[in-house]
């Protein structure tokens, strides 16, 4: 429980380090991009607006850094991410809410389908080292060193068109209405497929590498041969004794890796113009919206520190030295 | 796009402290050993692949065949004698812009790559071997930063950054990526200083930056090398992706450039498949070089990992066994003895004994 | 006295062809019914590899290129273990032969409880068994050794150096092995819980009648715990004796080198004179008797030819055999 306690601690600070790195970064703007905003939406803006943009962007110069900072927490905690430009007059929280379903499920299964088949695979390659499995590394490797959004570009190449069943761009059939029904489901899980595959392929041998590889040290530990002196069969010595084991270093990884993923995954919604936070990710930085910016930055960062804890807890449960003695 | 670690290096086993730690206790085998690694085949053609690229980063520019900006009247062609890679939408030769590419890719790539090594071996050797408070905020630090996800971190900061040089560029990366790097070197570096030579040292009151400098550093060597070629292979995937979303175009061609235009000219819908594919393949075969180059210090570094060579034998009865964990293979078992020596009763008069054949 | 496992001309080396270094070479040793014997040593002479590889247990680069192990089971025919299908071996170890190993710190699982671990291999040599006399047999265990029941559910990161080796050779026991492998088994511990140990382990042996091979680098632990003792060196058994027999009488001067870099127990203190030199690099062997660059008794023939392991001409008739030119044997053991 202290270890889990520990950890929550920690995420607690990365998280506020986040949000005060987010603070920071608009202040870092040239010039008065609040002005030029005013001058676009001329008229349109509320006074209030304004105010909520200055604060946001640090330029309402009568008050103190340290004022400023306390003020953005506390539109912080109204949920308030200020408006976006792209889609003005929305307030950021919409657009994200909007988008981050989307790409929550689609990254967040593939990912978590991917990390089991590679570690699957790479418990198989490393048990069975010097097999013809290894003659996979470079096949691995090489589809490991091949950047997220290229794969998706060949997969829409080779794989789209107007007869095939997979479709080269969006989230769901734009005849329809997002809702919870027998139509729109099924439209939103095909057009999710080619994204999906595109993550999973380029990731999946990540997870190959690093399982073999961990199976492979672990392998040579003294309790895998006990194992194997007690007579135990061969699956059992390999998934209970020696995968067991390897798995936690692997779980580790997948936590901080998980940062890196979502990177990679962003550009693979921007190449299938997948509605999630990649998507208009692209579009703010088109637009120079930095509101919009912000805040799916900071809603990433929030989700990687989520996952990184659910990774933790797994860890927790599969892991006994973690745990309080006793 | 991702930097998962699949080094072993890079894998801190929690209760064990660092796995793998390099054994340098003997620095007279270093060399011998440094000769060896170029032994390793991955290592050789990692290096070879990596070699043809540097040369290109070098000469690129110079051998285009045409003006990687000048335009044409060839527009979307395919392959051909003239233009190796196509043409764009402009005319101008893919080819040329590949090669020309090049110099920016390898220039962010290793210099961001630097940039992060230096910060984590600072950063991750100070707070190992220092340990106590300064190893605990130093610790804090650099797991905020892997935590947080540095790729759209980079995205905004260089999008406000406005027309960012590729100098620029290689700063950002490299100042947001040294964290993974910078907690492998000091779980390796709380390893090594409680060896017995390091401790020997310190006892003899030796001085911080003697020991750290002769004494650490070189037993660090292959893990910061290790570092250096994964921050590489991650550097040049981040500015592929921040040229490839268009916010760096001010920074002439890269291979992410490409992808930039041929995405935003719908190339795919044109069928050019020449546009995209050769910038893609050029990524993935400079990360494969790199990733090998890391494979072969992996296994150098833990011989757990070296390729387990020829695993099938012969039996003398003519069969095959392979080598496994678990079940040693048996090549024969007649209870005939190896080393033919016999029982030769020695004569106190002084004849010399013979044995029908001496073992080595 | 009865065998229960013979070793004949058994070699294993590690790695192939050229590169391949000879670490047990033509070793000839029977174990019998009910005794301990002891197993000494320098490190790297290749006890280890002898013990391993009798079950085909080592890892690779690790192979048998010769021999025999011949089992000798209580009621029915020997066979050659090593002969044995990878079933049917599977079979054989652990209810046949146990192993109690170097280092036991890493030899539990760290990730599953002790209970499990004892329970894991009641199940695969007896899928009939009820978990409920699994875990009874486990308890029993444990008991066995000195372990309170409640430890079942503990995990080995909290238990004590001691406790885990307790665990494992409760672990060793469990189905009634007629042979146990210990190799270095207390290597790790202090000097009163490996005697306690020890003292435990043979007090169990004589209650269930199986037989040991001790394997360690200290003869003053073998001398005090085993009946026979064997000494290896370079890969081969270079002498073999009972206990005392070594103690008072070693003939090879590997032997009573050994002895002397021991302080002994009992009895007048005898020379520490060590043995100059270091062990040799098994893949640059010397040539005729690989003792004698450092041999203080080196002469004619020892560079040249290698000596067999025999039975000495000896005034008492000992049941014991050397392998040194300085003592002329008349036949070849095995
Ligand atoms: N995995 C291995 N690869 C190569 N050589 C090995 C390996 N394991 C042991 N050896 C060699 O075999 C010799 C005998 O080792 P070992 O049986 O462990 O000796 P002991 O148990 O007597 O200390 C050692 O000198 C060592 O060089
Ligand atoms: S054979 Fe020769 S070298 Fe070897 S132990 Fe005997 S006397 Fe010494
Ligand atoms: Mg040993």
């Amino acid at each position: 429980m202290k270890y889990f306690l520990q950890r929550i601690a920690f995420y607690l600070f990365t998280a506020w380090a986040a949000i005060t790195l987010n603070f920071f970064i608009p202040r870092l703007v040239p010039g008065d991009p609040v002005q030029s905003l005013i001058a676009k939406f001329r008229g349109q803006l509320s006074t209030e607006a304004i105010n909520s943009l200055y604060v946001l962007f640090g330029l309402d110069d009568d008050k103190g850094l340290w004022a400023q900072y306390i003020d953005y927490w506390k539109q912080l905690f109204q949920g308030d991410l200020g408006l976006s430009f792209t889609f003005f007059p929305s307030p950021v929280s919409e657009i994200i809410g909007d988008a981050l379903p989307w790409t929550v499920t689609l990254v967040g299964i593939t990912t978590v389908i991917s990390f089991l088949i590679g570690t699957g695979l790479g418990v198989f390659a490393g048990w069975r080292r010097g097999s013809w499995t290894d003659g996979l590394l470079p096949v691995t490797t090489f589809f490991s060193s091949v950047p997220y959004f290229w794969l998706g570009i060949i997969a829409i190449y080779l794989l789209t068109g107007p007869d095939s069943f997979f479709p080269s761009s969006g989230g769901f059939d734009s005849a329809l209405v997002p809702a919870w029904d027998q139509y729109f489901i099924p439209s939103a899980i095909q057009h999710s497929l080619l994204p999906a595959l595109t993550i999973l392929i380029s990731s999946v041998s990540g997870w190959i590498l690093s399982m073999r590889n961990m199976m492979v040290t672990v392998s040579s530990e003294d309790y895998i041969t006990v194992a194997h002196a007690k007579g135990l069969s061969e699956r059992r010595v390999a998934v209970s004794y020696a995968a067991r084991n390897a798995l936690l270093p692997n779980i580790s990884g997948f936590a901080l890796s998980l940062g890196f993923i979502v990177g990679g995954t962003l550009l693979v919604e921007i190449v299938f113009s997948y509605p999630g936070l990649g998507f208009i990710l692209l579009q703010a930085l088109g637009a120079k919206d930095y509101p919009l910016m912000q805040g799916i930055f900071l809603v990433i960062t929030i989700s990687v520190l989520v996952a990184n804890l659910l990774a933790d807890l797994a860890y927790l449960l599969l892991d006994p030295r973690t745990r309080k003695e006793g | 796009m991702t930097t998962i670690p699949t080094s072993s290096t890079a894998q801190v086993i929690p209760g064990q402290g660092a796995m793998a730690a390099p054994d340098g206790a003997k620095p007279a085998k270093a060399k011998r050993q440094r000769f060896l690694f170029l032994k390793n085949k991955k290592a050789l053609f990692g290096l070879i692949i990596l070699g043809l690229y540097v040369l290109f980063a070098i000469i690129g520019p110079w051998i285009t065949p045409y003006d990687p900006d000048a335009r044409s009247n060839d527009l979307i062609q395919p392959p051909s004698a003239d233009h190796w890679f196509g043409t764009t939408h402009l005319g101008q030769d893919v080819f040329s812009q590949v090669l020309d590419g090049t110099r920016p890719v390898v220039f962010v790539g290793f210099l961001a790559g630097a940039i992060a090594t230096v910060l984590s071996v600072i950063i991750g050797i100070t707070a190992g071997y220092l340990g106590g408070k300064t190893d605990d905020a130093l610790s804090a630090l650099s797991n905020v930063f892997l935590v947080i996800p540095a790729v759209p971190l980079m995205i905004i900061i260089t999008s406000i950054l406005d027309s960012a040089s590729n100098l620029l560029i290689a700063l950002i990366i490299g100042l947001t990526s040294w964290s993974w790097n910078a907690r492998v070197l000091r779980a390796q570096t709380l390893s090594l200083r409680r060896r017995d030579y390091i401790e020997a040292s310190r006892a003899t009151g030796e001085k911080t930056w003697r020991i750290v400098g002769f004494e650490l550093l070189p037993n660090l060597t292959a893990v910061i090398a290790s570092g250096f070629i994964g921050t590489v292979i991650f550097a040049v995937l981040s500015l592929i992706t921040l040229a490839f979303i268009g916010i760096v175009s001010a920074a002439g061609w890269n291979w992410g450039t490409i992808l930039f235009w041929a995405q935003g000219q719908q190339a795919l819908a044109q069928g050019a498949w020449w546009w995209f594919v050769p910038a893609g393949l050029a990524i993935a075969f400079l990360g494969t070089a790199l990733s090998l180059i890391n494979f072969a210090i992996d296994e150098f570094v833990s011989p757990r990992l070296r390729s387990a060579g020829k695993t099938k034998l012969k039996t003398a009865s003519g069969g095959t066994v392979r080598m496994r964990i678990g079940f040693t293979p048996v090549l024969s078992n007649s209870a005939e003895p190896h080393t033919q020596a016999r029982a030769i009763p020695i004569n106190t008069d002084g004849a010399t004994p013979v044995a029908r054949k001496v073992g080595k | 006295m009865e065998p229960v496992l013979e070793i004949r001309n058994l070699n294993v080396e590690y790695g192939l062809g050229d590169k391949a270094v000879r670490a047990v070479r033509d070793v000839n040793l029977t174990l019998h019914r009910g005794e301990v014997l002891g197993l000494a040593g320098e490190s790297g002479s290749g006890k280890s590899t002898l013990a391993y590889g009798l079950t085909r247990l080592l890892a690779p680069p690790g192979v048998i290129t010769g021999g025999e192990v011949i089992y000798h089971p209580e009621k029915s025919d020997p066979y050659d273990v090593l002969g044995l299908s990878d079933k049917a071996l599977r079979a054989f170890r652990w209810a046949e032969t146990a192993i109690v190993f170097q280092g036991a710190m890493n030899s539990l699982n760290p990730v599953h409880k002790i209970s499990t671990q004892l329970t894991d291999v009641l199940k695969a040599h007896d899928p009939k068994m009820s978990e409920h006399s699994r875990n009874a047999r486990a308890r029993e265990m444990l008991k066995l050794v000195g372990i309170a029941a409640d430890r079942m559910d503990a995990y080995p990161h909290q238990l004590s150096g001691g406790m885990r080796q307790r665990v494992m050779i409760g672990m060793a026991l469990i189905l009634q092995p007629q042979v146990v492998i210990m190799d270095e088994p207390t290597t790790a511990l202090d000097v009163v819980m490996q005697r306690q140990i020890l003292g435990q382990l043979i007090e169990l042996r004589e209650r269930l009648g199986f037989s040991v091979i001790f394997i360690t680098h200290d003869l003053s632990l073998l001398v005090e715990f085993s009946n026979r003792i064997a000494i290896m060196y370079g890969g081969r058994i270079v002498e073999e004796a009972p206990a005392n027999t070594i103690y008072r009488d070693a003939l090879h001067p590997y032997s009573k080198g050994l002895l002397s870099s021991f302080p002994a127990l009992r009895g007048p203190r005898r020379e520490l004179a060590g043995i100059p030199g270091s062990p040799p690099d098994l893949a640059g062997m010397p040539s005729g008797c690989s003792f004698h660059p450092r041999c203080p008794k080196a002469f004619e023939p020892c560079s040249t030819h290698i000596p067999v392991l025999g039975r000495p001409d000896s005034p008492d008739g000992a049941a014991r055999s050397v392998a040194c030119w300085l003592h002329p044997t008349e036949q070849p053991v095995g």
